[in-house]
């Protein structure tokens, strides 16, 4: 029991927890306005790759599948470095959050590029040339007969990459932006105690865990569809 | 053009930090590997702990699966380096590195060879079992050589992914690639260094994501 006090004391101490919730609520604010502005832009950049992607325009589709694979592999914090303190080097200073959108659009337009590309190549051809031969403008083919059952086959990439990407957002913590985790961080120094860490903890996992357990039964089925 | 050579290709600058930045490179190779050593492994022997069907270990590996696929990896760095001291255990940047993307990565390979486990179909067991070979053989001959064909590319995907998350050790004042490159760039003040680390993250990881790519291409076809 002595034991159990302790580690709430020092884990799970109220006290220190009503004392510093304001900070830590303006530290979730702040994560969820940087996943809210980067989600769908990432998304966007990702999508237009991909449709690109699809006229097969052999030097464009080189330069594509290059851009993807180099964004996919360059670790998102090294391109985040790269731009806040790299960047100002060059004359371009970019204030922290705005440095976040970009490094984290930058990577995942990478992500999703690739699983949207997938999508889209895994359409039979003989879709796109019915609906040419209907009349259908190259535009409305994408849009209205490919992309639609191109996501229905791609969407456990597609939510666990999303995932992801809010998960990743706590990077913009090494870069001083205020978000959750940079907040518990203060906090933490603040009281001399781990209760704000844990604080933090709880709250992306209350947060992510119905989305995770979500993601995680789409990617169950799509591995069971292989049978 | 001179200052974006001067600034990002300063050979003067890259000469002098080219020891430290290599140190740094192998250390995130080290991690990388023991990352994905620890992560596989323990993935792989959770996944077969569940296939046993025994309720008091299923509800553990289920609770440790959802916290290490739900929460940040920065987040479980953080916690482990700064959080646990409070509790007495105090880890090295190096050991709360791996010991995070390791648990991250296990909680992921867990899924994925449990799903693939159960993705065996179930005629393969009750066949083996009429033969007359006991459930570890069964298990370990029939369906784990099946399961891992079809685990492979989810796993090459996740493995490499969160090998990426090395750079996050510099948080923790791990001497990596990125944290060797950002106290050069502070010390120089100049970023040349940090182009450098670039380079050498590009040199280690295009290959492996170039590799993934080729793997994806040989598993079952979906359409």
């Amino acid at each position: 029991m002595e034991a159990l006090q302790l580690f709430l004391d020092n884990f799970a101490d109220w006290d220190s927890l009503v004392r510093i919730w304001p900070l830590l609520w303006q530290g979730l604010q702040l994560t969820v306005l940087l996943s809210v502005v980067t989600l769908p832009v990432a998304v966007a950049v990702g999508l237009l790759i991909a449709i690109l992607y699809s006229f097969h325009h052999k030097a464009l589709n080189i330069a594509l599948l290059i851009w993807i694979d180099l964004f996919r592999s360059f670790p998102v914090l090294v391109l985040l470095i790269l731009i806040f303190y790299g960047l100002p080097f060059l004359g371009i200073t970019l204030p922290s959050f705005a440095a976040c959108v970009l490094a984290l659009t930058l990577n995942n337009s990478g992500y999703y590029g690739e699983i949207f590309r997938a999508g889209i190549e895994s359409i039979p051809p003989g879709q796109r040339e019915a609906a040419r031969a209907l009349g259908l403008h190259p535009l409305q083919v994408i849009f209205l007969v490919i992309l639609p059952q191109a996501i229905a086959r791609v969407l456990a990439p597609l939510a666990s990459n999303s995932l992801e990407l809010v998960k990743t957002t706590s990077i913009a913590a090494l870069v001083a932006l205020p978000e959750l985790l940079r907040s518990a961080r203060v906090a933490q120094e603040q009281t001399y105690n781990p209760t704000p860490l844990t604080a933090s903890a709880v709250i992306f996992f209350v947060l992510l865990w119905p989305f995770a357990r979500w993601v995680a039964r789409l990617e169950r089925d799509m591995i069971m569809r292989q049978k | 053009m001179t200052p974006l050579l001067d600034n990002f290709f300063n050979t003067a600058i890259l000469a002098q930090y080219w020891p430290s930045i290599l140190g740094g490179f192998w250390l995130t190779v080290e991690v990388a590997l023991l990352t994905i050593a620890v992560g596989v492994l323990t993935g792989l022997v959770l996944a077969i702990v569940r296939a046993m069907r025994w309720k008091p270990a299923d509800v553990a590996i289920t609770v440790f699966v959802d916290i290490f696929r739900t929460l940040p990896q920065l987040v479980v760095i953080v916690f482990l380096y700064f959080g646990l001291p409070y509790a007495g255990i105090q880890l090295s940047p190096f050991a709360a590195t791996v010991a995070a993307l390791g648990a991250v990565l296990a909680a992921f390979a867990t899924e994925i060879f449990w799903s693939a486990i159960q993705a065996v179909p179930q005629g393969q067991w009750d066949a083996a079992r009429s033969l007359g070979l006991g459930f570890l053989r069964v298990l370990f001959l029939v369906i784990l050589p099946q399961a891992i064909r079809i685990a492979v590319p989810l796993l090459t995907n996740r493995a490499i992914a969160i090998t990426k998350g090395t750079a996050l050790g510099t948080a923790v004042a791990l001497p990596e690639l990125l944290g060797r490159a950002q106290s050069a760039m502070a010390i120089a003040a100049n970023p040349s260094p940090l182009t450098l680390a670039a380079a050498l993250y590009l040199l280690f990881f295009v290959p492996l994501v170039v590799a993934s790519r080729w793997l994806e291409g040989l598993g079952p076809r979906r359409h």
